[in-house]
């Protein structure tokens, strides 16, 4: 199991290596002039070449990729062109919000799809099923700004339960910075009022969030469960009189797990790149808006820093995954 | 009384073309010790027999019509979910066609057997050997030593280290060594092995139906073995029933079966052996094929195919009768025997 580890963790070396190249590649090799934009279209060719030495921009390009790739590992992530605010910092701050978000919305997907898919497939094409299959179909189908919109027309609007949108009441002391999650921190701190806070404001955004993952979960879940109980180990240990519990609680799940789980990681790498909608509609100060505002602005360095942070949990959850896989499928870890 | 006897047991599956009649009025009654070979072309019900007597032909699209199941006395087919599932694993034992796809994957052998053991231990605390309030580790511990024991039986080399290994780590035969394990842990009276060295390789086929012959024996079990080749049941049965269509249409002791073989298909079946001593081209095959189940032709099932054909044929099925003792062959051109009638 530890050498299997081990080889996953060293094959996403040349990925994340890949990964920087392309990103450095795409960012510089893109229309339009950063420099230019920034020091705006009054500016000398003297300022010009000034600000373009200040971020390094006058180097042969191997030189900037190498200064770029250093600065990466040694946490100095360049700056804003337009604000100055280092990159690095910024992603501090609204990294954990997005990830907040996403990892409540793939928390509450995980949570009632499993069970659901379980169900759906146990009572296949009984009412459980053509119920999970209807409630599926209709999350998947529904865009999630809209459904962002509805769920502020109802329950901020209409029945005023929750927030419309933000991620923590400007009136309030929001809990002390330690891992930037709002939840975390304010367990951390023991602020329990705080907590509550949080979850109010994260409880519409998560759960817009969720809708698809969830509907693709419980029916991957239905799907492999469906087919596992097809297998002929499962009519071997009903044959040899095991209860039907312990069969699909044990020797079913496990096994319809693991096609699950690869939706799992894939769901959380394309949650994370596709946040923006919902960070708009919720007013929800993540990576997603940040990039937004970087892109619109053709601002180098958060966008290089906002693709590589996405990039790389995007390569993590899948490492994490595969060794999930593993746990899963003995057979997999020994090859 | 009868371990297991079978009475006139129909079955139909439903498909979208409508329900075929697959089994037609089985008669069968095992007796502790007695090894009952099945064989009959493909399709002709053997392995719905097997998993009627478990109860695990799934309604729908099956549909137990008439008839009764009994172990020991006990309808099966009247019996409640619970009390089969006290039966399976326990009083009957199930090995099936390949071991590669019988095992599950994602569970160390041991674990699999050991949920058997304490499945049958929980019914009958004597098999785990421990006292009826034992604690629930004491109970695991002993099925796991009991699962050790049961493997180093079936002739798996370090069965203490083994236990602990996946399916994938065995080879074909080892994991039906594995499966044989399991099936006997609980101690049943009645086996049901379909096809149970069909998959594997020639020179392993002998090692397990010996292994198997071997349990069987020393524990005086019923056994059902399902097979295509008339060689093992020559080799290692006691009786044969040769099905057809649904219908068992020829049994008895081996020994007369084989060597006065009344029904013509059993003839046919016979023939179409192959043997050293053959010429080339004298290997016979049945012509025709088998009938569609849903539509049968009326009466014996065999008749389109039977050169021996006659008009009363398709009148009605015709009745088993008995041709010697331990010889019963349903066809209207067998004789009754008198001494075996009186
Ligand atoms: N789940 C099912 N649904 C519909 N028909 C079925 C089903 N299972 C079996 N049958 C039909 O029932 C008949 C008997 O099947 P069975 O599996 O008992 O044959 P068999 O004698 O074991 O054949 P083989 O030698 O190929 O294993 C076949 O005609 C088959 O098509
Ligand atoms: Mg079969």
């Amino acid at each position: 199991m530890l050498t299997y580890i081990l080889r996953r963790i060293v094959l996403i070396i040349p990925v994340l290596i890949g990964l920087s190249l392309l990103v450095f590649a795409i960012a510089r090799l893109l229309p339009g002039d950063p420099i230019q934009l920034a020091a705006g279209p009054n500016a000398s060719p003297a300022e010009i070449a000034d600000l373009a030495r200040e971020f390094g921009l006058d180097k042969p390009l191997p030189v900037q990729y190498w200064n770029y790739v250093t600065g990466l590992v040694t946490g100095d992530w360049g700056q804003s062109i337009f604000t100055r605010r280092a990159v690095a910092e910024d992603l501090k701050v609204y990294l954990p919000a997005t990830l907040e978000l996403v990892f409540t919305a793939m928390f509450l997907a995980i949570l009632i799809g499993i069970p659901a898919g379980l169900t759906a497939a146990v009572y296949r094409n009984r009412w459980p099923d053509y119920m999970s299959r209807v409630v599926s179909l209709g999350a998947i189908s529904m865009p999630r700004f809209f459904l962002g919109l509805l769920l502020q027309i109802g329950f901020a609007m209409w029945l005023g339960w929750l927030p419309l949108g933000g991620r923590f009441p400007l009136t309030e002391d929001p809990p002390a910075f330690v891992t930037g999650f709002l939840t975390i921190d304010s367990l951390i701190s023991g602020d329990l009022r705080a907590f509550g806070i949080t979850l109010q404001y994260l409880a519409l955004p998560a759960f817009a969030m969720c809708l698809s993952p969830l509907a693709t979960i419980t029916r991957m879940m239905r799907a492999s469960t469906i087919e596992i109980l097809q297998q002929d180990y499962v009519l071997t240990e009903r044959a040899l009189g095991l209860s039907s519990r312990l069969i699909l609680f044990k020797y079913v799940l496990r096994n319809a797990m693991s096609a699950t789980l690869t939706v799992i990681g894939l769901y959380v790498g394309w949650l994370l790149g596709g946040t923006v909608l919902v960070e708009t509609v919720f007013d929800w100060p993540g990576l997603g808006l940040y990039a937004t505002k970087a892109i619109v602005t053709q601002d180098f360095m958060p966008v290089i820093g906002v693709t590589i942070v996405i990039g790389g949990i995007f390569i993590i959850s899948n490492l994490i995954v595969d060794l999930l896989y593993g746990i899963l499928n003995p057979k997999v870890r020994y090859e | 009384m009868a371990l297991l006897e079978i009475r006139d047991l129909h079955l139909g599956m439903r498909s979208f073309e409508g329900e075929a009649h697959v089994l037609n009025g089985i008669h069968l009654t095992v007796e502790r010790g007695e090894i009952w070979g099945i064989v009959g072309e493909t399709g002709c019900g053997k392995s719905l027999t097997g998993l009627s007597i478990s109860r695990l032909v799934s309604t729908p699209p099956g549909r137990y019509i008439t008839g009764s199941i009994s172990l020991e006395g006990r309808n099966l087919l009247t019996a409640s979910e619970p009390e089969m599932q006290s039966l399976r694993g326990r009083r009957i034992g199930m090995i099936f066609q390949d071991p590669t796809t019988n095992l599950n994957p994602a569970f160390r052998v041991g674990e699999q057997i050991v949920d058997v053991a304490l499945h049958a231990g929980g019914l009958d605390p004597s098999i785990l050997g421990v006292g009826a309030k034992a604690s629930r580790s004491e109970r695991k511990k002993a099925a796991r030593n009991l699962a050790i024991d049961m493997l180093a039986k079936v002739g798996i080399p370090k069965a203490g280290e083994r236990i602990d290994d996946y399916p994938h780590q065995f080879s074909g035969g080892m994991r039906q060594r594995v499966l044989i394990a399991m099936a006997l842990i609980g101690r049943p009276d009645l086996l049901i092995a379909d096809e149970p060295t069909t998959a594997l390789d020639v020179s392993v086929q002998a090692q397990i139906l010996r292994l198997l012959y071997d349990l069987v024996q020393e524990h005086q079990l019923g056994v059902l073995l399902i097979t295509h080749n008339l060689g093992v049941v020559a080799q290692i049965c006691t009786h044969v029933a040769v099905m057809y269509a649904g219908n068992i249409i020829e049994s008895g002791s081996v020994r007369e079966v084989f060597k006065n073989p009344n029904h013509p298909y059993t003839t046919g079946l016979l023939a179409s052996v192959p043997t050293a001593k053959m010429k080339r081209g004298e290997l016979q095959g049945l012509p025709g094929s088998v009938p569609n189940l849903l539509a049968p032709p009326p009466g014996c099932r065999f008749a389109p195919r039977c050169a021996a054909v006659q008009p009363r044929c398709t009148a009605a099925i015709p009745p088993s009768v008995a041709v010697a003792a331990h010889h019963e062959v349903a066809c209207v051109l067998a004789e009754p025997h008198a001494s075996a009638a009186a």
